[in-house]
């Protein structure tokens, strides 16, 4: 089978017209993203890192450049249901059951009923919340909305699932059991995901290449190929291999992040 | 006990005391004068105040009439008639009645038509809007009789036009809250929407009507309680027979203010009825789909 990347893009930039003038919020930039891969992309705020994300989802326009989603224009990738979004909070409808809400982009994308029961259950079972699909949101915890909402961009089995931090409202406690529970989901399910976030033990935990950025113009400084085996848990952030892919990351934050024009 | 001072009945109970007290007060005042007169007709000139006061409460024709009156006409004119008569309050209310929910509906329906208009066409938007607005600022008195006179040209009589001044008031909250309904949902929930590929109608369906459950409540409590206004204007000059309206009207033709009392007190109390239901419709629609906690 010809390998194609599940994004690939080419000198891209994005410049915002604001009020104040034009702000660049994405510069000149390269990335290929191969099947499979987990990608982190981690900076302080401001640094782009969301924007990207919504360039990829075909939810904002680049300025100029180029940009391919498994081969094909990003709005091309949407329409054809390419990839699942996971926001920064689950957005689940208030007035929707746990799988009502999983059935939503079921719902909307036509699949029948049964077909629609089957997949519900499926990616219930996988996010662990199967007892819960009756309940109402507001009767879950944070983190178990977080895993329904992740439930439900997988429902419709796309092959690139695109995440805005979707644990940064979350405790540490839930957070570090929730990057486990996705890293194992990831291996299960062979997906590539782009992974939004600005914890340093959480890019390095589960990335396979992490995507260091850097803030006005919103740039990348740096790319590192984790050096971890796949097959991990948390006790690898005690190891040396993991500090020191830490060490770097933090030093590419810091050098490319210049503190004293901080407003 | 305790419950009694920490919910709303004391309150409620005091404020319902004053009011009463206010009344009779009101009802000494302003029809003393009336009671003066008779005394100094029939020569009487050693009435006591305690005498007075009682002969201004028991008056045949009173300009204000006494909360006890009033009460014994309500029951009178309710329990104490056929509803088929034409002096029960129950009858004529009916008829005010059965065009308010016509018209509610009818206002409602025009009210969450427009507000998907105006959401969803940024022409809608900058036309309708402007009139939407202006419509309400013009008094429904004068609006009234030509409705009813333009639409018996047109050969449509009996409910109807009365009716559809109950619409012209109730459309307008509900388009309102509507529209604000409809724009409720979040930049998120609509990007989201927008990941999936949903078209206009999918984001309508299932994002943007659900939103505004809760609006729509509103502004139909609102609503309600206009379209009963409405109904009773519309009686009013048109010289209609029956319903609450021709009531006041009757009762205003010939000094009958114990009449007009008994079925205004009764229009709000119906008012309050309606209002109630819609709240009860509210809470159990809420309940149905989990959102009450």
């Amino acid at each position: 089978m010809n390998q194609v990347d599940a994004v690939n893009i080419n000198n891209l930039s994005l410049i915002f017209d604001t009020n104040d003038g034009e702000v660049h919020a994405l510069q000149d930039i390269d990335i290929k993203i191969s099947k499979g891969d987990f990608v982190s992309l981690i900076g302080p705020s401001g640094c782009g890192k969301t924007t990207l994300l919504r360039v990829i989802a075909d939810l904002q326009m680049p300025t100029s450049g180029s940009l391919e989603v498994n081969g094909k224009s990003p709005e091309q990738a949407r329409k054809e249901r390419d990839y699942g979004y996971v926001f920064q909070s689950p957005a689940l409808f208030p007035w929707r059951t746990i799988s009502g809400n999983i059935g939503l982009p079921l719902e909307i994308m036509g699949f029948d009923k049964s077909e629609k029961m089957e997949r519900i259950e499926k990616n219930l079972k996988l996010v662990n919340l199967l007892d819960f699909k009756n309940k109402f949101p507001w009767q879950l915890s944070g983190g178990m909305q977080q895993r329904a909402s992740i439930a439900r961009a997988l429902s419709f089995d796309p092959e690139l699932l695109l995440m805005d931090e979707p644990f940064g409202a979350l405790d540490e406690i839930v957070r570090d059991h929730l990057n486990e529970q996705l890293l194992d989901l990831w291996r299960q399910t062979e997906k590539t995901v782009v992974f939004v976030t600005h914890s340093i033990p959480e890019a390095v935990f589960l990335s396979t290449h992490i995507v260091v950025m850097s803030p006005r113009p919103g740039k990348i400084f740096d790319i590192i190929k984790s050096p971890l085996s796949s097959n991990r848990d948390l006790s690898i952030r005690e190891t040396s291999e993991f500090l020191k892919v830490a060490q770097r990351v933090r030093e590419g934050l810091r050098s490319g992040h210049s503190y004293d024009d901080e407003k | 006990m305790n419950k009694i001072f920490s919910g709303s009945f004391l309150p409620i109970t005091t404020v319902i005391l004053f009011i009463f007290a206010l009344w009779y007060v009101g009802t000494v005042v302003l029809n003393s004068p009336f009671q003066k007169d008779v005394y100094k007709r029939k020569g009487v000139d050693n009435y006591t105040y305690s005498q007075l006061i009682k002969d201004t409460m028991s008056q045949k024709r009173p300009v204000l009439p006494p909360p006890h009156q009033v009460m014994v006409e309500l029951w009178n004119t309710t329990v104490n008639k056929k509803i088929t008569s034409k002096r029960s309050l129950i009858y004529h209310a009916g008829i005010t009645l059965s065009s308010t929910i016509l018209g509610f509906l009818i206002g409602s329906l025009l009210g969450i038509i427009l507000a998907i208009a105006i959401v969803y066409s940024r022409t809608c938007d900058k036309t309708l809007m402007p009139w939407i607005i202006t419509s309400q600022t013009i008094p429904i008195l004068a609006i009234a009789p030509m409705i009813i006179v333009v639409l018996s040209a047109l050969g449509i009589q009996g409910l109807l036009p009365k009716a559809f001044i109950s619409t012209y008031l109730s459309f307008f909250p509900v388009t309102i809250s509507m529209v604000k309904g409809l724009r409720s949902p979040e930049i998120i929930e609509l990007d989201m929407m927008k990941t999936w590929n949903a078209n206009g109608f999918e984001t309508l369906l299932r994002l943007r009507l659900p939103s505004s459950v809760p609006f729509l409540f509103a502004g139909m409590k609102i609503g309600i309680a206009a379209a009963l206004v409405g109904a009773i204007i519309g009686e009013l000059p048109t010289g209609a027979v029956s319903g609450l309206g021709a009531r006041m009207l009757q009762g205003s033709y010939y000094g009958q203010m114990v009449q007009i009392w008994s079925a205004l007190i009764f229009a709000s109390f119906i008012a309050a009825s309606l209002v109630t239901m819609i709240d009860l419709l509210r809470l159990s629609t809420l309940k149905r789909f989990g959102q009450m906690n």
